[in-house]
């Protein structure tokens, strides 16, 4: 059969993930130390894990709103309140999505119409390219620099929007480079988009991870509410990557729009995972968040290590004060992020990422993830120090 | 005890192989300032040595630890660090520890099979004068040992990620 008349062009022209390759290497080679993975190492806190199990004993198995719980929304509403001054009304202004995964989609899928450019910045988390491309619209990727510490500027934008562009997204804590954006930056964001009539697609999956100050959400900022998106999730803050709980809060209308989406193809999120999520938030607001602060500070002596061991090593890094990874250039090396992250991998078992995989931007950089035990880290760290020689 | 104090210590216990340059570097401090705190805290007592965890069912001979209770008539002016120091001259006595409750010591013993713990329990511990009872558990399976779980979940993520 010729498939390629079958299966639809937009698929097909979207590329594989450039971190498969790696996946399938890395397979070949058992005792690989990763510093490759992009999830916590905890393990999901206890008292969650036992909330899920209570749920389904008491037999909650059946599908929850479109929306998700009621009670789930209202303390989600209230966490936002409480850690980042957001307001978002639990009963019309957000629901409950698998993982912000889906949140992301949705929120495209939504927002952008055929032919619509969408800034996204450059290097990003690898599923906004693709994700844009089946809602039909044109990715333009905004250039970010190590010199700016990889935060997004108007000057990048101001190169590359034009009349079609409608929609950013604004990632940060950014995976793969680290970077956050500060509150001053933000407003220079929040201008640019308000000068160009843009919506803004906020995905602050990370914003717990920062590290010497505190994540400031663009939503916040005066008149930004409106045109704003904000996805987020309880995967990298609670360590929950595989109950696939995220959510999305936006103005009524929008929300509205998504939520359709959300209910014909999703129908809601897996019930019992809801349940966990909504523990997770309970007892983070009685015992003052302690599992989220006592996970930030391990990452924060992990990052303060591999940043330092690598630039001894004369891998340039700029210090990263969010999400859990560093991204280092690999230019003095003489290889490109590929090269380097392939070799090292056959050469030494240390598994990273190579930077391209994020975008053109990412080219001469790898992405080192610290979400592993400190011993973890000294070996890999002693592994590539041998390989640089 | 300080917040830096803190720090060192729940490094070098989670992992008592750490350099001192390492701790200094993960904890944004100079090495000196680390190498003082871990002297201080040894000679306060607090640290009283560096050993490895191990799981002794992986070593591929025999071996039994068991838990034992032991019931104890304490001395009028010593109470019971006498009878203590008794017990903990047997080299077979890896841990001793004096409990509220129903009983007055709890002897963690390891030896090399049942029988050399019940000789142990017979022939020496029941001996002591002041020993009034005994109660020995056999330890059969070690899901945790001194915070660290025997299967780590760690190794179940996939190795590379976006």
């Amino acid at each position: 059969m010729d498939y390629g008349k079958k299966i639809n062009p937009a698929v097909r022209s979207i590329k594989p993930s450039g971190i498969r390759k790696f996946f399938d290497i890395a397979a070949e080679i058992p005792d690989a130390i990763s510093l490759g993975v992009g999830e916590p190492d905890f393990v999901t806190p206890w008292s969650t894990r036992s909330a899920a199990i209570t749920s389904i004993r008491r037999g909650h198995t059946a599908y929850t709103s479109n929306r998700g719980l009621k009670e789930l929304r209202t303390e989600i509403s209230r966490y936002l309140s409480s850690r980042f001054f957001l307001d978002y009304d639990p009963e019309k202004e957000m629901f409950v999505t698998v993982g912000a995964s889906e949140a992301i989609d949705l929120a495209l899928r939504t927002l952008v119409s055929f032919g619509d450019e969408v800034l996204v910045p450059d290097p990003s988390y690898v599923s906004y390219v693709p994700g844009i491309m089946l809602a039909g619209g044109v990715p333009v990727p905004v250039p970010t620099r190590a010199e700016d510490d990889f935060a997004l500027t108007v000057s990048a934008l101001e190169s590359v929007a034009t009349e079609k562009s409608k929609v950013l997204i604004l990632p940060y804590p950014n995976n793969p480079t680290g970077a956050i954006m500060t509150k001053e930056q933000l407003e220079d964001v929040a201008r640019f988009a308000k000068e160009r009539d843009l919506m803004i697609i906020s995905d602050e999956i990370y914003a717990e991870l920062t590290y010497g100050r505190r994540h400031v959400s663009v939503c916040t900022l005066d008149g930004m509410k409106e045109r704003c998106v904000l996805i987020s999730g309880f995967s990298k803050a609670f360590a929950m990557t595989g109950w696939r709980i995220g959510y999305v809060a936006a103005s009524k209308e929008v929300t509205d729009e998504m939520l359709k989406i959300h209910q014909y193809t999703i129908m809601c999120a897996p019930t019992f995972s809801q349940y966990a999520a909504l523990d997770a938030l309970k007892s983070g607001a009685t015992d003052g968040y302690a599992d989220v602060e006592y996970m930030r500070e391990q990452y924060d002596m992990r990052r303060s290590f591999l940043a330092s061991r690598l630039s001894d090593m004369g891998l340039n890094c700029f210090e990263p004060k969010g999400a859990f990874y560093v991204f280092p250039s690999v230019k003095k090396s003489g290889m490109d992020g590929e090269e380097f992250a392939e070799r090292l991998l056959k050469g030494k078992h240390v598994a990273v990422v190579p930077g391209n995989a994020f975008g053109e931007g990412g080219k001469e950089f790898v992405r080192c993830s610290y979400a592993c035990s400190l011993s973890t880290l000294k070996t890999a760290c002693e592994r590539i120090e041998e390989f640089l020689k | 005890m300080d917040k830096f104090e803190i720090a060192v210590l729940s490094l070098v216990r989670s992992d008592s192989r750490m350099s001192v340059k390492d701790m200094a570097t993960a904890l944004k401090s100079d090495e000196a300032k680390v190498k003082m705190t871990l002297e201080n805290l040894e000679k306060s007592g607090v640290i009283l040595g560096y050993t490895a965890v191990v799981d002794e069912s992986k070593l591929g001979k025999d071996y039994v630890e068991a838990l034992i209770e032991v019931k104890v008539a304490p001395k009028s002016a010593k109470g019971f660090d006498e009878i203590a120091a008794d017990i903990e001259r047997f080299d077979e006595v890896r841990s001793l520890y004096l409990m509220s409750g129903a009983y007055d010591l709890c002897i963690i013993i390891e030896g090399k099979t049942l029988r050399e713990v019940a000789m142990f329990v017979s022939e020496k511990l029941s001996c002591l004068d002041s020993v009034l009872s005994t109660a020995t558990h056999f330890i059969l399976k070690k899901y945790k040992i001194d915070g660290t779980s025997v299967e780590s979940a760690e190794n179940e993520r996939l190795v590379v990620q976006p």
